[in-house]
């Protein structure tokens, strides 16, 4: 067991012993949501012509959970780490910064799978199944969950209190999943903030993943995996930047 | 001492945090199989030196080595070399004894590390809390799972920061027995402390630092011997002292007599004026000179 390995294993571990937390609890946020806004919205909204409300809020709802608990892993477990100081036992070991990256990089993206999963699953009693793209599926929820883990990371480390992060994770990544089509298509938006969704990454993650699902998007989702692409390697390239300067971690 | 490779070699080290210099150039050298005590009062740069050679602060100048290898450069080999009991007492609530245990190991790529874990958990009386939570353990066992984690890598230089501050008789007294055991056994320790009878009893070599630098290092019999201020207390049976003693001897409030001596000869000298006079020394305590006296003596002249 290589270094990496090991904090790996701890990592999904810390997670998994609080599965109700950590994955039950956001799949059941999830279904309220979507039992709440079908019931409003089923009988009056249809999107996209031939895909029924639940259809069109089913994708945007398991995208939204993924992004959200990949963010939570990564960024909650270095806060805790670091506000009870037991960040030294990973400080200690010779492992190297792209082991730490790697590792808490492939929980964090893990937890948002799993949580993604479980979401789509119970929805399943309320949406038909269909997916007429796998691959794009795939692309999407991966990348889209390491973009997620890898601002967890950089959060976690940037923090240096509880309210930091709270107010990272209110001010800045709940309003992002939020605001960009998990509930609506910005179509229906008027210009001025049609203009500032596209300039939301997490926009096209909705988008495209959701045209894994029913087959129709705002965008193209090739331009979209395009920017998640270009996303991920500027956050990872950031996050490696500030690991091996041993910001806020190493003194 | 040996001309083998240091086990500990600190070069000049230097490190500023905003307004305060922690540690301002300094440089020691511990060799393989030491006991080397670091004294120095409240902010005097001891844990700064510690952090920077596990990696944990980085210096602004000067260079810190273990076993040869640059904590830096060389981390790698150095963090495997050397085994950290941090300060403060943390822990990871997420786990029990046996899983952190497991976990540390793994971080030094350690897989099959069972035998050895079972072995420090049995020495350091861990063994029957291996499945409790470390968060349902005891400050003094919580101290014993640092312990343990420190040597999961059998690592050849250990550093203990204040391992015994706030804790009980009994588990200080087991954890010197062990750590002596392993210094025995070749294993160079580097303490810090604050109980001064600890170093002076476990300590070949101390160095002391005083904002931020080195202002004494040598053995401990050596630096005992900076100071020969012995004590004696006297209780007499009548207070009449012969006159030319007068000067010398001090009465306490409790109305016993003190003398400070550095030659046994000048207390042989006083009794045998006491026995002329007719006084009778009905109590007597001798103070020897300990690390304490050294230490104030030191931080009071530099």
């Amino acid at each position: 067991m290589s270094g990496f390995s090991a904090l790996f294993y701890k990592e999904l571990l810390r997670f998994w012993k609080v599965v109700v937390q950590t994955v039950v609890a956001p799949v059941v946020t999830a279904l309220l949501y979507l039992l709440i806004f079908s019931h409003v919205l089923e009988a009056h909204v249809e999107v996209y012509p031939g895909v029924s409300y639940t259809s069109f809020l089913v994708p945007g709802l398991v995208m939204m959970s993924m992004l959200q608990n990949a963010f939570s892993n990564s960024s909650s477990s270095l806060i805790q780490s670091k506000m009870q100081g037991n960040i030294v036992f990973v400080l200690l070991p010779p492992l190297s910064y792209l082991e730490f990256f790697l590792a808490y990089l492939g929980a964090a993206i893990l937890r948002g799978l799993i949580v993604g999963l479980g979401v789509w699953a119970v929805t399943l009693w309320y949406a038909p199944f269909q997916l007429p793209h796998p691959v794009w599926l795939l692309a999407y929820a991966l990348l889209a969950c390491a973009i997620m883990a890898a601002v967890g990371i950089v959060a976690g480390i940037w923090a240096e209190k509880y309210d930091q992060l709270a107010a990272f994770q209110n001010f800045l990544i709940l309003p992002l999943t939020f605001l960009s089509g998990v509930f609506y298509s910005i179509h229906s938006l008027p210009p001025f903030w049609q203009a500032v969704s596209r300039v939301n990454p997490v926009f096209y993650l909705i988008d495209g993943f959701r045209y894994a699902f029913v087959g129709q998007s705002d965008t193209d989702p090739g331009l979209g995996l395009l920017v998640a692409g270009a996303c991920f390697v500027a956050i990872s390239a950031l996050t490696l930047m500030l690991l091996k300067s041993g910001y806020k971690l190493r003194h | 001492m040996s001309q083998a490779t240091p086990a500990i070699h600190v070069d000049d080290l230097r490190k500023r945090f905003r307004t305060t210099q922690a540690l301002d150039g300094v440089s020691l050298d511990i060799q393989p199989g030491e006991f080397f005590g670091l004294l120095g009062p409240n902010g005097a740069g001891k844990t700064t030196l510690i952090s920077i050679l596990a990696g944990l602060t980085r210096a602004d100048a000067g260079q810190a080595t273990i076993m040869g290898h640059d904590v830096v450069r060389d981390y790698r080999q150095a963090r495997r070399a050397l085994g950290v009991v941090p300060q403060e007492l943390v822990y990871d609530p997420f786990f029990n004894v046996r899983e952190t245990l497991r976990i540390q190991s793994g971080y030094f790529g350690l897989k099959h590390n069972d035998g050895w874990i079972d072995e420090i958990m049995h020495h350091l009386d861990l063994a029957q809390h291996a499945d409790k939570n470390t968060q349902s353990l005891s400050g003094g066992m919580k101290r014993r799972l640092l312990v343990a984690q420190a040597l999961v890598h059998k690592p050849p230089v250990i550093v203990l920061d204040e391992p015994t501050a706030g804790v009980d008789v009994d588990l200080r007294r087991s954890l010197w027995e062990f750590i002596s055991r392993l210094n025995r056994e070749g294993h160079t320790i580097l303490l810090t402390t604050h109980y001064l009878e600890e170093a002076e009893a476990l300590c070949g070599r101390i160095a002391m630092l005083k904002s931020g630098r080195v202002v004494a290092c040598d053995t401990t019999r050596n630096l005992l011997q900076l100071t020969n201020e012995h004590c004696a207390q006297l209780r007499l049976d009548r207070d009449d002292v012969p006159v030319a003693w007068q000067d010398r001897l001090l009465r306490d409030a409790e109305g016993s007599w003190r003398i400070n001596f550095s030659e046994y000869l000048e207390l042989e000298t006083l009794l045998a004026d006491l026995r002329v006079t007719g006084v009778r020394v009905t109590e007597m305590h001798l103070q020897e000179p300990d690390l304490e006296d050294v230490f104030t003596d030191i931080m009071k002249r530099t």
